[in-house]
Parts: C-alpha cells; sequence; structure tokens
C-alpha cells in the first residue's frame, strides 16, 4: 500500500516536472507525429535538442539502469513509473529504440563490464542508432537455423552471410547481430556479436514497404572483420541470450512509447465526425458501436494486464507468462482499431496520397498498413501462440 | 489486504474440495425438494462468515469488501457450487447498506450477514434484461403503498425470505424517474412465487404480486429517486457474476488442459497437435485478460460504487464472452464424452449460459459501456 502511494508520488512529480520542462512547441501533436516518422532518427531544432538535454540530465532516458552508467538507478516499478507517466504526458522518450528497450537491458545482463561501460552510456545519451540482426532469408520463425558464419581468425571473426528484415539498418551505427560459430550444433552453435556498421564489407539495401516508407533492409557481410572483445556471453552463448532479449523486445511494457497509429483519438470520436448521431445522440451505427466498444474494453484490459506486469511480478501467472499473452493482444488490439477505422472513415481511410485527403487521414492508412508487421514481427502470433502452450501451459510436444 | 485475500481464497478452495466440488451441485439437483442449493451445506458457509464478505462488521459482516466477494464467489464458481450469495449477500446487502434507511437496514442486513435471512432482487420483468423498463405498480396513498405486478428470472426467489423489488411509483415504464425500491418480505399478503426451473439447476422463481401492501419502512433508497441506486445494485451483483463467470472459465479451462495431455489419438497426446495447442493458447490469453478486467471492477465497487458502471460493464461483457468460448472449447475438445450427463462439461455449459444472460448479456454491457462512455 505505501509502495503504491510511493509510486503515485513519482508519478505526479513527473508530470509536474514534465509540465515545467518539455518545450511547449514539442506537444503539438504535429510534431509528435513527426517524431515517430523519423525514427530511429531525432528530428533536428532547438527545441528537440533542448528536451533531448534536458531529459538526458534527468536521468529519466533510462530510468531504471544504473546512474554510472547514466539511468536513473530506479527499481523496475518505480523506472515503468516514470516511463508510463512520459508517455502518458505526451512526453517521449527522445532516445528511445533497440539500444533502451534490447540490447540495453541484456548488456545489463550478459555484457561485460567493459561492454557496459562503452556502449550503454551512448544508449542513454542518444548518441548511437543499434538495429537488430537476427533474421534472415531462411530463417525467419525458426531463427535458430540461421546461417551467417563467424569464423575465428586469432584475435578476430571473420562474418559472411546475409541478414534480412533488419530494421533501422540505413540509419545504424551499431548491429547486434546472431551469427553461427559452429555449423553442427543448431542452438548451441550460435553466438551474440556486436558489429560496427562502419566496417568495410557491410552493404545495406533499404526495401520498401507496403505502407510505402523503407523501414527494413537487406544487410550482407562480406569477410567482415569483427574483434572478440564484442563477443558478448561465451561462444556459444547466442541463443540464450536472444531467447532473453526477444522477451525484452516482446514485452509491451518496456516500450511504452506511442504506436505509429494515424488518427490518434478516441474511437468513438472520431467515429463521431465521419458518421455522426442519431436523435438520441448516440453514434448512429449500432453494429459499429458494438464493435468500438468492444475494442475499447480489450484495450483497457491490456491497460491494466500491463500495469500488473510492471507491477514487480503482482501478476499471478508471474509477468513473464504474461508478455507472449500481452504481446498477441496488442498486436490485435492494434490491428482490429486500425481496420475499424478504415470501415469508419469509408473511402478517405484509403487514400493514397494527395491535396484531397488531410494528412491525418494519409497517416491513418500508411498506419493501417504498416501496423499488419505486429503479428509477424518480434515472433508471430502463432509462434507466441507455440510458447504459450509449450512453455506455459507445458502442453506435449509429440 | 493481498494477503487476507490469499488466506481467504486458499480456505474457500479447500473447503469446496473437502465438500467434493462439482458433486455438491449434483446432489442439490437431483433433489427436487431443495431449492437450488442445500441449505444444511449453506448453513456451514454461513457459519465461515462468507455471507458477510460485504456486510460492515457492525452489522455482523466481515468488511472484506468487494474484492473479498469476488475471490469467494471465484474459488465457489470453479466447482459450480450452488449458494444463494449473489442475490442475498451482494446485490440485497448492497441494496441495504447503501439505502440510507435505518428501519430496512436494522431488520434485515443483520440476518443477512449471518445466513439466516436470505434475500433476492427482483428487477427483470420480460425474458431479456430491461432494468431501464420498469412497469410493475406500487400505487401510493400518503405513506402507504400498494404492489401489483410480475418479475420474472428472480435469482434465487424460491428460497428467499425477503425480495429487494424495483417498482413505479410514478411516471411511465420507461421514465428515468418515479423507480423505487422495496424490501418486501416473502410472507407478505399477495405475494406469490412459483419456480422457473433453469438448464443451471437453481432455484429461480417468478414472483407475483397482487395489491402487496407495504409502507414507508419498507422502501428503500428514496422514493421515486431510486433509480440510481438501482443501477448500483444491479453493478454489484453484475460483478460478482463476472467474478462466479471467472472462475468457471478458470475452471473449465484447466479440466480442458488436463484433457489435451492424457487423451491420446493417432499415437499422440492431442495437446500434441497445434490446431489444439493454439486454441488453448487463445484460451489462456483471455483469462488472464478477462480477470484484469473482473478485478478492476470490484476495485472500482470498493472505492467508489456510484461510478463504477463502466468498468463493471466492460468486465460483465468480457467475462460473458469468456465463458461462451471456454465452455464451448471444453465440449468440443473433449469430444463424444462431453455430450454424456456424467461429464462434467455439460454443466459448465449450462452454468455459462445461464450466467452470461444474467443481469444482461455481453452485447447488453457493450452497449452499456458504449452509452457510459457517451457514444
Ligand atoms: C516490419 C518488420 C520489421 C522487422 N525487423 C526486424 C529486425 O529489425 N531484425 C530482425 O532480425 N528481424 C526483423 N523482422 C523479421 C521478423 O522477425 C520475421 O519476419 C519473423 O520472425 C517471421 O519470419 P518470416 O518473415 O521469415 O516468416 P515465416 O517464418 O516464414 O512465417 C510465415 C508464416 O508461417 C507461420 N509459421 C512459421 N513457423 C510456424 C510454426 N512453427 N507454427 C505455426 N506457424 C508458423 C508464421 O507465423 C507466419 O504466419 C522484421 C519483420 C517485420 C515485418
Amino acid at each position: 500500500m505505501s509502495a503504491d502511494r510511493e509510486l503515485d508520488g513519482l508519478r505526479a512529480s513527473v508530470r509536474e516536472w514534465v509540465e515545467a520542462n518539455f518545450p511547449a512547441s514539442l506537444r503539438d501533436a504535429r510534431e509528435q507525429e513527426r517524431f515517430f516518422q523519423s525514427m530511429p532518427m531525432y528530428p533536428t531544432g532547438a527545441d528537440w535538442d533542448l528536451w533531448k538535454a534536458r531529459l538526458i540530465e534527468k536521468r529519466w532516458t533510462a530510468p531504471g539502469w544504473p546512474a554510472e552508467f547514466g539511468g536513473g538507478g530506479y527499481g523496475p516499478s518505480a523506472s515503468g513509473a516514470i516511463a508510463m507517466a512520459l508517455v502518458q504526458a505526451g512526453a517521449f522518450n527522445p532516445v528511445a529504440g533497440n539500444g533502451t528497450t534490447m540490447l540495453g537491458p541484456t548488456l545489463l545482463e550478459f555484457g561485460t563490464r567493459d561492454q557496459q561501460e562503452r556502449h550503454l552510456p551512448p544508449i542513454v545519451r542518444g548518441e548511437i542508432v543499434w538495429c537488430q540482426g537476427f533474421s534472415e532469408p531462411n530463417a525467419g520463425s525458426d531463427l535458430a537455423s540461421l546461417s551467417t558464419r563467424a569464423v575465428e581468425d586469432g584475435g578476430d571473426f571473420i562474418v559472411s552471410g546475409q541478414k534480412m528484415w533488419t530494421s533501422d539498418a540505413h540509419h545504424a551505427h551499431w548491429c547486434f547481430c546472431l551469427v553461427r560459430t559452429d555449423p553442427s550444433r543448431k542452438h548451441a552453435g550460435i553466438s551474440f556479436l556486436l558489429i560496427d556498421m562502419a566496417s568495410p564489407g557491410i552493404a545495406v539495401r533499404p526495401i520498401r514497404t507496403i505502407a510505402g516508407n523503407s523501414h527494413f533492409c537487406e544487410v550482407f557481410f562480406n569477410d567482415v572483420r569483427v574483434s572478440k572483445e564484442n563477443l558478448v556471453g561465451k561462444l556459444g552463448d547466442g541463443w540464450m541470450i536472444a531467447k532473453r532479449l526477444l522477451q525484452f523486445e516482446r514485452d509491451p511494457t518496456l516500450r511504452p512509447r506511442r504506436q505509429f497509429v494515424g488518427d490518434a483519438r478516441p474511437l468513438d470520436q472520431i467515429a463521431r465526425d465521419y458518421i455522426g448521431c442519431s436523435e438520441d445522440g448516440r453514434l448512429a451505427d449500432a453494429a459499429l458501436r458494438d464493435r468500438i466498444a468492444r475494442n475499447m474494453i480489450d484495450a483497457e484490459a491490456l491497460r491494466l494486464l500491463q500495469t500488473r506486469m510492471t507491477g514487480d511480478g503482482a501478476t499471478g501467472a508471474g509477468a513473464t507468462d504474461a508478455i507472449s499473452v500481452a504481446k498477441n493482444a496488442r498486436a490485435a488490439i492494434q490491428q482490429e482499431r486500425e481496420e475499424l477505422l478504415l470501415e469508419i472513415m469509408g473511402y478517405r481511410g484509403l487514400g493514397e496520397a494527395g491535396a484531397e485527403f488531410d494528412d491525418v487521414e494519409l497517416e491513418t492508412t500508411r498506419a493501417f498498413l504498416w501496423n499488419k508487421a505486429m503479428t509477424i514481427f518480434s515472433g508471430s502470433t502463432e509462434i507466441q501462440n507455440n510458447i504459450i502452450a509449450k512453455r506455459i501451459l507445458h502442453l506435449p510436444t509429440a | 489486504m493481498h494477503e487476507e485475500l490469499a488466506i481467504l481464497r486458499d480456505s474457500v478452495a479447500a473447503w469446496v474440495d473437502s465438500g467434493g466440488g462439482v458433486r455438491m451441485l449434483r446432489a442439490v439437483r437431483d433433489r427436487r425438494d431443495l431449492p437450488g442449493f442445500d441449505p444444511a451445506i449453506f448453513a456451514v458457509m454461513a457459519e465461515l462468515g462468507w455471507a458477510g464478505v460485504l456486510v460492515a462488521e457492525e452489522f455482523g459482516g466481515s468488511g472484506l469488501g468487494f474484492r473479498g466477494m469476488g475471490v469467494l464467489l471465484e474459488e465457489l464458481g470453479r466447482h459450480l457450487v450452488p449458494a444463494p450469495l449473489i442475490g442475498s449477500a451482494v446485490a440485497a446487502a448492497s441494496a441495504l447498506d447503501w439505502s440510507g434507511r435505518p428501519p430496512v437496514k436494522h431488520r434485515w442486513l443483520p440476518g443477512i450477514a449471518e445466513g439466516s435471512a436470505i434475500a433476492a432482487l427482483a428487477v427483470d420483468e420480460g425474458a431479456r434484461h430491461t432494468p431501464e423498463r420498469i412497469a410493475l405498480r406500487a400505487e401510493r396513498t400518503g405513506s402507504r403503498f400498494a404492489v401489483s405486478g410480475t418479475k420474472v428470472f428472480v435469482l434465487d426467489g424460491m428460497a428467499a425470505d425477503v425480495f429487494v423489488v424495483a417498482a413505479r411509483t410514478d411516471g411511465s415504464p420507461d421514465a428515468l424517474f418515479g423507480v423505487t425500491l422495496f424490501a418486501i418480505p416473502a410472507s407478505a399478503a399477495g405475494l406469490g412465487r412459483a419456480p422457473i426451473r433453469l438448464i443451471d439447476s437453481r432455484g429461480y422463481a417468478t414472483l407475483s404480486l397482487e395489491n402487496v401492501r407495504l409502507t414507508e419502512d419498507d422502501v428503500v433508497g428514496e422514493v421515486d429517486g431510486g433509480r440510481a441506486l438501482l443501477d448500483q445494485v444491479l453493478d454489484a451483483a453484475r460483478a460478482a457474476v463476472a467474478a462466479e463467470m471467472l472462475g468457471l472459465a478458470v475452471q473449465a479451462f484447466d479440466a480442458t488442459l488436463d484433457y489435451l495431455r492424457v487423451r491420446v489419438q493417432f499415437g499422440k497426446p492431442i495437446g500434441a497437435f497445434q490446431a489444439l495447442q493454439h486454441r488453448a493458447a487463445t484460451m489462456f490469453g483471455r483469462i488472464l485478460l478477462t480477470r484484469c478486467l473482473v478485478e478492476d471492477a470490484l476495485d472500482a465497487l470498493d472505492s467508489d460504487p456510484a461510478t463504477a458502471g463502466a468498468r463493471v460493464s466492460a468486465a460483465k461483457s468480457a467475462a460473458g464472452d469468456l465463458v461462451n468460448l471456454v465452455t464451448r472449447e471444453m465440449v468440443q475438445l473433449h469430444g463424444g464424452i462431453a455430450m454424456t450427463e456424467e461429464h462434467d462439461a455439460g454443466l459448465y455449459l449450462k452454468r455459462a449460459r445461464v450466467l452470461e444472460a444474467t443481469l444482461g448479456s455481453a452485447a447488453y454491457h457493450r452497449e452499456r459501456f458504449a452509452a457510459l462512455c457517451g457514444f
């Protein structure tokens, strides 16, 4: 109880601080959209720089990391509360990305002291963009079948092969990569390697998505030399480390930043605008009313689940058990929301380009397309269901 | 509080187990002379203090609140244990507690809390839950009332010693104003009841009132201004029903999982088939998410019952969808055995359907949620 009150106090102080320090010009919805559109890069401008500097100085860009690396040194529930309170105040984390959500927590668990000192502070300060080199053309859901080779050569590895769907690789300074160091063993032959994207022998080719942007890339490694000091964990530990990293990746409570959603207003408000109300003041389309209510209730259930997950394992089922459930629920709810939006907006939600449509409408259409990825990436919905069935429900395998 | 709830949960679970679980329901069902539960068993439950979970200590209760009541009903719901708690210990107890009227409160609450009196809530008048429409008339002359009309689907109506009845004291059936709640003793002249037998084997009744004479002392809440209290009382009961549904779903799911592990076809346990694994994973997720909504609704009632409506409707609709999903799957994934009277799957299916219809279906509550959110 008193811990709850402490958290409430913390949330209040975050709100107060944001009120005083978050530049007014960035509170505009348009600016916020600019931020999401530009990710993983950071928008330019004096107020943007100011906000970044202030949040870094406050040590709230990674509130849960140790202070020695520039973090806030808070425990899980306090750091979760800070991150959530920032989002709720509309004050996004300017350094949020693969570094804060995936690599950082992984290095804190598995990295050497040297690796932590070298890589964590630049993440906290938003200086380095990281990309995730896991998937390959022939290793998607069956990730452990990956074949990018790393061969030992004195103090180095020589890496050759191809990564696929690597988000942000064209902007990234570094890549955390799964490589095969032993072809004779499937899982135990994988190692976890940090690779400087400026190394000779790396070629990056952006791929256009159905949403029209270039979000992910193919990455080719042609005899790339990587020092052994960039091996995380021991040789052959890669799969074990990756599984942990994927938990961080899937945990929606660790990425409390707004999703790219297009029209972000509550569904019922948007529906009122496009469809109108009947005489009794209710949304004119009763069937839509029902589906909107269902989507809002589902979203509320997920919000409550995520709150429990950040509450230091207060969930009955245990917080890690909930990750796959929350990942699937988040994707399904978001996709259902976008399908509803398209239905609500009629042809105005189907615009490709042009002055006929306003920006929010076009963004909504792109969000609908883009968020189709949510049930595919970081382990598809089907893979999460496999995980729930096997690891949580312990259903038989053969 | 967390600890108290955990202790309560363990002790209820142990008690249900020692009583034979679902066998308690089968025994009640097979004895037509009982009113939908076994009074001897309910006396034991009352002895344990379970009828007084919501009631303040000064009236003989334990004051564990809605979260406590939720834990109790969830654990009983897991094994379909029949007990007249929702109408009596939840709905009527809340109505009397919130009524602001000492006469009815002192007359009935202590008995309800100790389980010596059973109360029932009488609201519905048609086939589907429509509390927006109250037609049963209470004609007023000075401080006296004469009540006539019919109520249906009255939960535990056959055993009740007193009915909390929603009546119309003014206006047309759909009017917001003009609703009054009364506590009417079952022994009142002009009150008749007849059993309605539903598939879940509980003791429902149709209540007919023919010129039943009442005074101001029988009023629960405000004369004519009872609508808000009625909504609040309904929400209390709906959240309680949702808690029972959660327990039902948890157990139906656990039993189905067990079966997936042991039933062998094509040389392997059927739980090894991915099509079935994914259905299990879906149910697991729905249970986790619905639990959040149900416990949130109970919290809302504990902190401010007047504003709990949307959160209760969210919970009741999700729980309704959940029990339908899980019991449907329980039957399907058990195959032919599920169709036998001997197997429990049918009992879970039947109770699920009745609870879903009780105090508003999933669709009713989505519509109400929308209305309360203003769209
Ligand atoms: C927008 C986006 C960004 C991405 N970013 C990155 C990134 O930065 N880094 C990175 O490494 N990867 C990234 N990925 C790759 C992503 O992780 C893979 O797409 C994903 O793991 C699925 O692999 P796949 O595309 O090869 O599909 P497949 O594995 O070929 O799957 C095809 C279909 O088969 C189903 N399926 C496969 N196996 C099973 C099974 N055992 N049981 C049931 N169904 C199964 C899948 O669910 C899917 O529906 C990204 C993907 C997208 C869409």
